[in-house]
C-alpha cells in the first residue's frame, strides 16, 4: 500500500489548517455562502436534506485496517454510528456538523486520509479495479499509475475551477471491473507489441442525465507521458467545455459537440507544445510509487483445498471469492447488502471487524468496491471458513456478489435533495422478495442498479436491469431499464416503457427475470438473453 | 474598486487595457484584458509590446483564466499578467501558481488572509507557471 512521506503528510495537514481558516472565515462572515461552497465541496462537505455529508477520499478504493479502524471512530464519534460506501470507492457520512468537518479532517490525517476533491468541479479521486494487484487477470497493478495521478491532481492549480466535476478510472485488465469508459478519462494500462507499457485514454464517457460510452482517443501513451497528455485533455476541457448550462458542462458533452476526432486533434496539439513544458514526473518516481504495490509474501505452498463440506460455506466460496494470480489464495467478497438492508452501509462495529479480518487474513488490506461491497484482497484458501464464519456472525456473509440482491443504490429522497424519489427502499423490497422466491441463485449474474433522480448516481444507464425513480404529479415513480453493462461489455440500458409505481416495480423486476427463466439458453446470464432476444419479449410480459 | 496587490518591481502600466479584439486591430497598445471566452493564443505573436495582460474573473468559479494565464507564461510572456474581478483570497494561491503576478480584486481583501493564502502551501505536487519544484522532483533530486 501507499504510505505518506513527509511532503504528503504536509500538504494534507496544510490542507485541514486552510479549511479550518476557512470556516472560520464563513462564520466571521468574511466569506459569503457562495463563495464558501466550492471549498467546502472541495473538502467532501455536501449540503443533503436533513444535514451536512462529509464524503471521505480512499484513493484507488484501498485502505489498511488501520485507515478503516479510523473510519468506525469517526462514525461514532461525529455521525450515527455507520457510514456508507460509495460508487466511486469511498466513504460516506450522512449526518455531520459543520462545526465537526475540520477536526474530522484532522482525525483522518493522522492516518493518511483526507476528504480533498470528493466534490465539487474538480478533479475527483481517482478509482480503480477493485483486485488491483490480486486479479489473475491483470496485465500490471493500476494502483501506481492511480497514485501517481492522484499527486498530479491534488491541489491542481489550473483544473480546481472546471465547468463540471471530473471524474477519472484507472485500471489495467481486459476485464473492466471500474465502469472505466463510463468515467470522464478512463485509463487501461495496457502492453503493446514490443512489450511496453502504455496508457489508453477513453475520454468523455459518463452517466447522469446523458449517458456517453467514452470513445478511445489515444490507444497507447508513453507512461512516460501519461501526467501530460491528462494535462493536455483537462487544459482543453477547462478551456472549451460549456460552463453556460451545468447540465451540458461535463467533458462528454464537449466530445460529442465537437466529436471525438477534434476533441482529440486539439488534445495532441496541447500535448506537443506541453511536452515541451516539464509537467511530467521524473520516471523515477514511477518506479518509487510502484515499490509501494509489490505483492505481499504470499506463501507459495498455500493449500489449493477447500473443505466444501458446509453447504452455506461452500455457496459463498462460490458467490463470494474470486480467483486470484497466486496459487491456494482468493479475492474475497464481503457483501455489504444483507437481505432488506441498505447497500453500502455498514456499522462502525462491523467495520472494525472487517478491518481486523483484513489484518489476520488479508495482509492488512481492504478495498471498497464500486458495486459498494468491500473486498478482502488476498486470503488464503485455507482461512476461509474461519472468515466466512466471522462474517457471518455479524450479518456480513450474505453469498450475494453479482447477483440480483448485489443492488447499486444512490441515497435517493431518504438523503438527498436533488432526489426524486426514494432508492433504498425499493432496494430493500427487491432483495426481500428474490431472497423470498429463493429466485437470486438460479438468476446466476443480474446487475440492478437504481437512481433516485436523473443524475444517476446509482447508475441505472449500465444496469443490465436499471430502476430510475422520478416524480410523477407529486407521486414516485420508477421506469424500468434492461440492457444495460458498466464492464467491458459496455452498453447503455434502455427503457421499457411507462414507469410503474413503488409496488409496481418490484413485480416488473420478478416479471422481467421470468422472461429471462423461460427465454435464457445455455450458459447465458439475463444481459446475454436481453441481447439475444430485444426487448419486445419483455414488454409484452409487462405491459401485455 | 480595490487596491492593486503587486508582486512585481517594474513601473505599473498606467494606461487602460484594451479588449483583444481592439488589440489585434490596432498596433500600438501595451495593455490587454482577456474575457474567458477569449483565445489567449492570440496575442502570442504580440507578447513582444505587451507589457500588462488582465485577466477577468467575472465570476470566481469560471476557471478557464487560470488556463489562459499558463498559456501567456509558456509562451514566453514575462509582462505583467494581472487577474481582475471576482478574485477571492481563496483563489489568490492557485492563480499565483498558474503565472498571475498582480490582483485587482472588485472587493477589498484582509491582508492578512491574503498573506496567509501564499504562505499556506509548503509544497507544490505538480509544475504550473511559477517556479515552484514540485514534491516528485525533490523526491530524486
Amino acid at each position: 500500500m501507499y504510505k505518506y512521506d513527509q511532503y504528503d503528510q504536509a500538504m494534507v495537514d496544510a490542507r485541514v489548517e486552510e479549511f479550518r481558516d476557512q470556516a472560520r472565515r464563513r462564520l466571521e462572515g468574511k466569506l459569503t455562502e457562495d463563495q464558501f461552497k466550492p471549498l467546502r465541496l472541495m473538502n467532501g462537505l455536501y449540503l443533503q436534506l436533513h444535514a451536512y455529508m462529509l464524503r471521505v477520499a480512499i484513493p484507488y478504493g484501498t485502505l489498511d485496517s488501520r485507515q478503516m479502524h479510523a473510519l468506525a471512530d469517526i462514525a461514532d464519534k461525529y455521525d450515527r454510528g455507520y457510514g456508507h460506501f460509495t460508487t466511486r470507492q469511498n466513504i460516506q457520512y450522512n449526518w455531520i456538523k459543520l462545526e465537526d468537518a475540520a477536526d474530522i479532517l484532522a482525525d483522518l490525517s493522522k492516518v493518511e486520509m483526507h476528504a480533498i476533491q470528493t466534490s465539487g468541479n474538480c478533479i475527483r479521486n481517482i478509482s480503480s479495479d477493485h483486485f488491483a494487484g490480486a486479479a489473475a487477470d491483470e496485465v500490471v497493478d493500476p494502483r501506481p499509475y492511480a497514485e501517481l495521478l492522484r499527486q498530479w491532481s491534488s491541489f491542481h492549480p489550473e483544473f480546481s475551477y472546471l465547468p463540471r466535476k471530473f471524474k477519472i478510472a484507472v485500471i489495467a485488465s481486459d476485464t473492466d471491473r471500474a465502469a472505466m469508459r463510463l468515467h470522464d478519462i478512463g485509463i487501461n494500462i495496457v502492453r503493446n507489441d514490443a512489450g511496453e507499457l502504455g496508457a489508453a485514454f477513453y475520454v468523455g464517457g459518463g452517466m447522469g442525465r446523458t449517458p456517453m460510452i467514452a470513445p478511445c482517443i489515444n490507444d497507447f501513451v508513453p507512461l512516460d507521458r501519461l501526467v501530460t497528455y491528462a494535462e493536455a485533455c483537462l487544459r482543453v476541457y477547462n478551456r472549451y467545455g460549456r460552463r453556460d448550462n451545468k447540465y451540458k458542462a461535463r467533458i462528454k458533452i464537449l466530445v460529442h459537440e465537437l466529436g471525438a476526432e477534434e476533441y482529440t486533434r486539439q488534445v495532441e496539439e496541447e500535448f506537443t507544445l506541453l511536452l515541451d513544458q516539464g509537467v511530467e514526473p521524473p520516471f523515477a518516481e514511477l518506479e518509487r510509487v510502484r515499490t509501494f504495490f509489490e505483492d505481499p509474501l504470499f506463501e507459495a505452498d498455500a493449500s489449493p483445498d477447500i473443505d466444501r463440506s458446509d453447504p452455506d460455506f461452500a455457496l459463498w466460496v462460490d458467490r463470494n471469492t474470486v480467483a486470484h494470480k497466486a496459487d491456494g489464495y482468493v479475492s474475497a467478497v464481503i457483501s455489504l447488502k444483507p437481505v432488506g438492508g441498505i447497500p453500502g452501509d455498514a456499522t462502525a462495529e462491523q467495520m472494525r471487524l472487517m478491518a481486523d479480518l483484513a489484518k489476520d487474513y488479508s495482509f492488512d488490506e481492504l478495498r471498497v468496491m464500486h458495486t459498494q461491497n468491500i473486498v478482502l484482497p488476498h486470503v488464503r484458501k485455507a482461512d476461509l471458513h474461519a472468515l466466512w464464519t466471522a462474517l457471518d456472525e455479524a450479518g456480513l456473509g450474505a453469498p450475494n456478489l453479482d447477483t440480483v440482491e448485489d443492488i447499486i443504490a444512490c441515497p435517493g429522497l431518504d438523503y438527498c435533495s436533488l432526489a426524486n424519489a426514494r432508492s433504498i427502499p425499493v432496494a430493500q423490497r427487491i432483495s426481500e422478495r428474490f431472497a423470498k422466491t429463493g429466485k437470486t441463485e438460479t438468476l446466476g449474474q443480474l446487475k440492478l442498479k437504481i437512481s433516485g433522480c436523473i443524475n444517476a448516481c446509482g447508475h441505472h444507464h449500465a444496469g443490465h436491469i436499471g430502476i430510475l425513480g422520478v416524480d410523477r404529479k407529486g407521486v414516485e415513480n420508477y421506469q424500468l431499464l434492461l440492457g444495460g453493462s458498466e464492464a467491458e461489455d459496455v452498453s447503455l440500458a434502455k427503457i421499457t416503457g411507462p414507469g410503474f409505481d413503488e409496488h409496481g416495480i418490484v413485480d416488473a423486476v420478478e416479471t422481467v427475470t421470468t422472461v429471462y427463466e423461460r427465454e435464457r439458453e445455455d450458459g447465458e446470464r439475463f444481459l446475454d438473453t436481453y441481447r439475444r432476444i430485444g426487448m419486445n419479449p419483455f414488454k409484452e410480459a409487462l405491459y401485455g | 474598486m480595490a487596491e492593486l496587490l503587486r508582486y512585481r518591481d517594474d513601473e505599473t502600466v498606467d494606461h487602460p487595457a484594451v479588449t483583444v479584439d481592439a488589440f489585434l486591430d490596432q498596433s500600438n497598445a501595451s495593455a490587454v484584458r482577456i474575457e474567458p471566452g477569449d483565445d489567449a493564443r492570440d496575442l502570442l505573436p504580440h507578447l513582444e509590446r505587451l507589457a500588462l495582460v488582465e485577466v477577468n474573473f467575472p465570476a470566481f468559479g469560471d476557471g478557464r483564466g487560470y488556463s489562459s494565464a499558463r498559456i501567456l507564461r509558456e509562451a514566453g510572456y514575462d509582462g505583467e499578467l494581472r487577474a481582475v474581478g471576482d478574485v477571492l483570497v481563496d483563489q489568490l494561491a492557485y492563480m499565483r501558481r498558474c503565472g498571475f503576478d498582480a490582483f485587482e480584486p472588485d472587493q477589498q481583501l484582509d491582508k492578512d488572509d491574503v498573506q496567509a493564502a501564499f504562505e499556506r502551501w509548503p509544497e507544490v505536487y505538480q509544475s504550473a507557471a511559477d517556479d515552484r519544484t514540485p514534491i516528485w522532483t525533490k523526491r530524486h533530486a
